[in-house]
């Protein structure tokens, strides 16, 4: 994606423009990024040196608060945490993404009987405090036996909840010029097929992002797993975290901020390796729609 | 055509068909027929018994909801209004003919991503301490520590500003937005001798206005619902003073067990954003301006 310029009359104050630009840029961005940067140089540090210092190189670095964050306080090291929020997160992006795609595919394709209320209840969904949705919710499940488990987090997934998701992928298959699928029809395939090869390759970047954002999101809930998860050989990094900061927040930062920086890890690793379907991911329902 | 087979097209919605009715729909209404009865968290439900308005009586006679409500408006028109400004300046200084867009664009997206985890909640918690990289630092140019978490209008601050940090999603619709501007516009006003400011005023606000109002709505809709923040770093505290609604709802339903009082404000909490977005669409068509009309914004 290329800047488009902002006409300016003179070479001299476009010089001056643009340097006063880079400040500010440099500026923030060292102001934005600095807690993290404390953060992943905290999980280094010996304890006395947490809150004795503003610089964020390790003086005496040390991995005693990695290892220790890394086996917890409790009887499961963190990779239990880890691996439960992953045993939450993957199928609830797997799901999310089918899930969104086909409904995407019905709202964006077919004439569906009550299409415009529908899709106004779509929108509507995306509106909708979640809090108003959570204690029946949580009824329902209790009835179904399904707390202290993994399914209420993820099954209402496969049922394309998050209307935002619905939305990004409807605005995005919109997009798409339609002759492909008319060829594919005269060579006889069916809707299912249409949707299989010939859209869901073109849709790529769209579900990439849906998963993408999904996952972070998902890594991120925190009120989901408290409300649903009641043993810590269940708890997810989140639940796990907040554990911890409860039971050894007096003096043991270091393993606080190591364990911080790995629950981050995963969403960092995954945000840098696919930066770019971030941005498009967020732009497409604001600025097409 | 094949799209015109109705019963393909319901196939395929399906899903949300059934997620609409079971996990939205049924619990929406659910919630509703909660807030008339006096239902305990423990008890069997078919033991809920109907009050009819009592909780919403009792909601206005109680002092931690009128407190809770009225931190989570200071909460929202604070975060809002100040996170849009600050994401459209950035992206204002980011709109320009400059090396390392991307990057920086990056850097400033890769809070909003972070930011709603527990694990950057503690880091903020670390931040914001006594002795935390904030206090130094003010301790550094000459200033006073602030008791951050311990104090009713700081602590406010302190869950207010981990908003404002993740204004990178904003800004990155924002920066769409500009770019999807016309350069030839910008010429030709530039031709007729147009300043600066009447540039911004006349072409690209009326024209950034959509962006503006999905932005808004999003953000309102979002930082109505926040609980992570407040609820790992401050608990609520001191003095309620973070109390936002969503973590009075919590408490309410899952450690004082009153789902009925629990739901009504959790439909209070509904109302308010259903008639603020309303507010907002209806006010929309004085002031957003869609390109694709012919008429240009009085």
């Amino acid at each position: 994606m290329s800047a488009k310029p902002r006409p300016l009359r003179r070479p001299s104050r476009q010089r001056m423009s643009a340097i006063v630009r880079y400040a500010i840029l440099i500026g923030v961005g060292f102001l934005m990024l600095y807690p993290l940067l404390w953060m992943i140089g905290g999980a280094f540090k010996p304890n006395h040196e947490i809150f004795g210092s503003i610089g964020f190189i390790p003086q005496e670095p040390t991995l005693d608060g990695v290892i220790k964050g890394w086996n917890t306080s409790t009887e499961y090291t963190f990779a239990t945490y880890l691996l439960n929020s992953f045993k939450i997160v993957i199928p609830k992006v797997i799901l999310t993404a089918i899930s969104s795609v086909l409904v995407a595919f019905a709202f964006a394709r077919f004439a569906i009987p009550g299409k415009k209320v529908l899709f106004g209840l779509l929108i509507a969904t995306i509106l909708l405090p979640k809090s108003v949705l959570l204690i029946p919710q949580y009824l329902m499940f209790r009835e179904f036996g399904w707390l202290d488990t993994f399914l209420p987090l993820y099954v209402p997934s496969a049922f394309a909840t998050e209307g935002f998701f619905v939305f990004m992928i409807i605005q995005f298959m919109r997009s798409l010029p339609p002759e492909l699928e008319e060829a594919a029809v005269i060579d006889g395939c069916n809707s299912l097929q249409i949707l299989w090869h010939v859209l869901v390759p073109m849709l790529m970047p769209a579900v990439i992002a849906v998963a993408l954002f999904q996952f972070m999101w998902s890594m991120n809930d925190f009120l989901g797993p408290l409300v649903y998860l009641s043993s810590v050989e269940n708890y997810p990094v989140s639940l796990a975290l907040k554990m911890s900061i409860d039971v050894t927040e007096a003096t043991s930062w270091n393993q606080i901020l190591a364990m911080s920086t790995i629950a981050l890890l995963p969403s960092l690793l995954l945000f840098f390796a696919a930066q770019r379907y971030f941005v498009e991911g967020t732009t497409v329902g604001a600025v097409k729609g | 055509m094949i799209y015109s087979d109705r019963r393909a097209g319901l196939a395929f919605a399906m899903p949300f068909l059934i997620g609409l009715l079971v996990f939205t729909l049924f619990p929406f209404i659910a919630s509703l027929l909660l807030s008339f009865s006096n239902y305990q968290l423990q008890d069997p439900i078919a033991e809920a018994g109907y009050v009819g308005l009592e909780n919403y009586s009792a909601m206005a006679a109680d002092p931690t909801f009128r407190q809770s409500f009225w931190v989570t408006l200071i909460y929202v028109f604070v975060t809002v209004p100040l996170k849009l400004a600050f994401a459209l300046l950035i992206a204002f200084v980011l709109n320009f003919r400059l090396r390392a867009i991307g990057a920086f664009r990056t850097a400033y997206y890769l809070p909003s991503i972070l930011g709603g985890s527990v694990a950057i909640a503690v880091v903020w918690r670390y931040v914001f301490a006594n002795d935390g990289l904030i206090n130094q630092s003010l301790q550094l140019i000459g200033m006073d520590g602030v008791n951050w978490l311990g104090e009713p209008g700081y602590a406010m601050a302190t869950v207010i500003l981990l908003r404002l940090w993740q204004f990178g999603s904003a800004m990155v619709i924002f920066l769409a937005g500009l770019q999807a501007i016309p350069t030839d516009l910008y010429e030709a006003a530039t031709l007729d001798g147009a300043k600066p400011w009447t540039i911004f005023r006349r072409i690209t606000l009326p024209l950034l206005t959509p962006v503006i109002f999905f932005n808004f709505i999003m953000q309102v809709v979002q930082a109505f619902q926040e609980f992570n923040g407040p609820y790992v770093i401050t608990g609520g505290g001191p003095l309620k003073s973070t109390y936002l609604l969503p973590l009075m709802i919590y408490e309410e339903t899952f450690k004082y067990f009153d789902v009925g009082y629990a739901s009504a404000l959790s439909w209070f909490l509904f109302l308010v954003i259903a008639v603020l977005t309303a507010l907002a669409f209806r006010s929309s068509k004085y002031w957003v301006f869609y390109s694709n009309e012919k008429e240009a914004p009085k």
